[in-house]
């Protein structure tokens, strides 16, 4: 990979690297809010109180902590290693998202902040942010683009529906990028009385970090139910990635633990041509460590530096850059990154369905086609954990579309 | 060093390089520096401008889609400093088109071009050791942002990285032209006061002749950059030059 784009000095930086990524690359404007923002966030983290009132919550509001269910049917017909699925699916709002959004919600509470903004792709960390300020009593604002809105209407009337106003972005490919450009722009300009709560574990310091430990809590629970169950820590674990929260989520407790493998799955789209995918770790036609939106990671773009644009079947995938902290493990090879085509992800949707009766988010699918295709690779004594990150029934609308299609 | 205000408050005028196209800014320029302003800030368009308003952004996608390349910025550059050696000349981007050539070989070829120097929207000071060293070695003044929200601590250390100017930002937002100067920008501008002698440009929803009178009273210089996209955007590439510069003239007085 091009080694030119470095434009770090480690050394002077500011705190919230990954190797040479992360950072903070934002207008000036902002910088008084990120460090406010860093100051809040470590005291908070520091603060018993609000852990508590965080832990209260995930466990009775949310319903953790979720399960780790062995797809034995699953297993069966892969005919390899064992497949467990971490049940975030089964979360309040019906994805990961939550964690992340509850721990910021009560964040930005403390810090005295009452209009919440937020952007998102596949509209769950959106009715995730909406529901904890329904939850808190506060002001909620939700941009989304208008591609998104059309692919994920159901998750736009959610929104509406818990009080928030979801504002549609026409700008660009109207998807996840341009919304967090605009949320980026709102925050700007009401950055003294707004909070943002960025959904993915990407941006300006902190957020790449605390995004990361609102969601450890994954593998936390994961690591002490796998030893449970299987005596064991897992031989891989897989994850989609899209900005990356749920899969640093899933990963983080494991990093030290070397003989885990970990994989994440991007978004292979309709194929690897530059354009037609978000697949930010291909080697050919991939991306290239860039600056977007507040961070220096892999960035999907043309040789002058213009942001590329992406395609997904889901929404949640459809991204030009990444977090930051998958930029590291993906250089220091501690995970592997693949990528699954739509079609896969859409196979391996109707799969999962039949054989389990677990109907995935379409995200969440592409990391069960790559366990699909893995664990017939594996021995029977091998165990494959799952992140299954969000459910599938906001993709109805496109689910029946795009299935038709397929004669399914 | 040509970043000179001669006349108070100064002009620097923004233009977005490849809107209408390449040779329009070429004219739209020159003439912007015949009429009177003392700097051009020549922006690379960028997909993703998330500093700047409605106007800039259009004027950006509308550059991009037309293929306008950070390599071509960097000639016009070169070709407005041949036609007016003595004018201020500075770069203004978002960072991934300038990490993507590569920090090196932008400061260097900025240099080459005869760029006074360059300003990056989403570079702030504590990241910036590797863009400053370029810069240095190739004696290219950086100019940063200060922001309404920036305390002192932080104007001191914008204060003490910049050369040619301090871009101070007239209210918190995006840019964009509004009714009235806000009130954050007399305030700005005297505590940054309190940590530099170079020149401060205030820029932010300046678009008439009293608002850069009234910038006058408290500053250097004004920049002039979504009105100037705006009459550009209304005129087209035909009578963009004429109108830019009539603009200038009026704001001059």
């Amino acid at each position: 990979m091009s080694t030119t784009a470095t434009i770090v000095n480690p050394a002077r930086s500011v705190a919230g690297r990954f190797g040479a990524y992360g950072g903070r690359y934002v207008p000036e404007t902002l910088m008084a809010a990120l460090e406010e923002l860093e100051a809040a966030y470590n005291a908070a983290r520091e603060d018993a109180a609000f852990q508590a009132e965080l832990d209260d919550l995930l466990r009775n509001y949310c319903g953790r902590p979720t399960p780790l269910y062995f797809a034995k049917r699953l297993t069966e017909q892969c005919g390899g290693a064992k497949i467990y699925l971490k049940r975030e699916d089964l979360l309040h709002t019906g994805a990961h998202k939550i964690n992340n959004a509850l721990g910021q919600g009560l964040l930005a509470r403390r810090m005295g902040k009452h209009r919440i903004i937020a952007e998102t792709g596949a509209g769950q960390h959106g009715v995730a942010t909406a529901t904890v300020c329904a939850l808190l009593g506060m002001e909620c604002v939700i941009y989304m683009g208008e591609e998104d809105m059309r692919r994920q209407e159901l998750n736009v009337y959610r929104m509406r529906l818990l009080g928030a106003e979801v504002r549609g972005v026409a700008a660009g490919s109207a998807t996840l990028k341009d919304a967090i450009n605009e949320a980026m722009r709102d925050w700007v300009t009401n950055v003294r009385t707004t909070y943002y709560i960025l959904g993915s574990a990407l941006g300006a310091h902190p957020y790449p970090t605390m995004v990361r430990d609102f969601h450890r809590v994954i593998s936390r629970e994961a690591k002490a139910q796998m030893l449970e169950r299987e005596g064991k820590l897992p031989t891989a674990i897989v994850a989609c990635v899209g900005g990356g929260s749920n899969a640093i989520g899933a990963f983080y407790e494991f990093l030290g633990d070397k003989n885990v493998q970990l994989i994440g799955v991007e978004a292979g789209g309709r194929g690897p041509k530059l354009g037609e995918h978000a697949a930010r770790f291909q080697k050919v036609d991939g991306g290239v460590p860039g600056v977007l939106q507040g961070t220096y990671s892999y960035v999907l773009q043309d040789e002058n530096g213009q942001v590329a644009t992406t395609h997904s079947v889901s929404a949640g995938l459809d991204y030009a850059s990444v977090g930051p902290e998958h930029a590291m493990l993906h250089d220091t090879g501690r995970a592997t990154y693949t990528s699954c085509t739509d079609d896969a992800a859409l196979k391996a949707t109707v799969t999962l369905s039949r054989t389990e009766g677990i109907l995935p988010a379409l995200e969440s699918a592409h990391a069960v086609a790559e366990a699909i295709r893995l664990a017939p690779t594996m021995a029977k004594t091998d165990v494959l954990m799952v992140n299954l990150s969000g459910r599938g029934d906001k993709d109805m609308g496109i689910l029946s579309r795009e299935l038709k299609i397929q004669g399914v | 060093m040509a970043i000179e205000f001669k006349k108070k408050p100064g002009i620097v005028a923004y233009l977005t390089a490849g809107d209408p196209d390449l040779a329009a800014t070429r004219e739209i320029a020159l003439a912007a520096i015949d009429n009177g302003a003392d700097v051009i800030e020549l922006g690379v368009p960028f997909s993703d401008p998330l500093a700047d308003g409605p106007v800039i952004q259009r004027a950006s996608e509308r550059a991009v889609a037309r293929g306008t390349r950070l390599v071509d910025v960097l000639a016009l550059a070169k070709e407005l400093r041949a036609a007016r050696p003595s004018a201020g000349l500075v770069l203004f981007s978002y960072l991934n088109p300038v990490v993507r050539m590569g920090m090196r070989t932008f400061t260097e070829r900025a240099a080459e071009a005869g760029a006074d120097g360059v300003l990056l929207t989403d570079m702030i000071v504590e990241e910036a050791g590797e863009y400053l060293e370029a810069m240095h070695a190739n004696k290219l003044a950086p100019v940063f942002l200060a922001a309404p929200t920036s305390p002192d601590a932080r104007l001191k250390a914008i204060a003490e990285v910049s050369q040619g100017f301090v871009y101070a930002i007239s209210r918190v937002g995006i840019t964009g032209t509004q009714q009235k100067v806000a009130s954050d920008a007399p305030e700005l501008v005297a505590r940054l006061r309190k940590f530099t002698k170079l020149p401060i440009a205030v820029g932010f929803g300046i678009s008439t002749p009293e608002h850069v009178r009234a910038v006058g009273e408290f500053a250097d210089a004004a920049v002039i950059g979504s009105a100037l996209v705006a009459l550009i955007e209304k005129t087209g590439a035909d009578g963009a030059a004429a109108a830019v510069g009539k603009f200038i003239r009026e704001v001059r007085g």
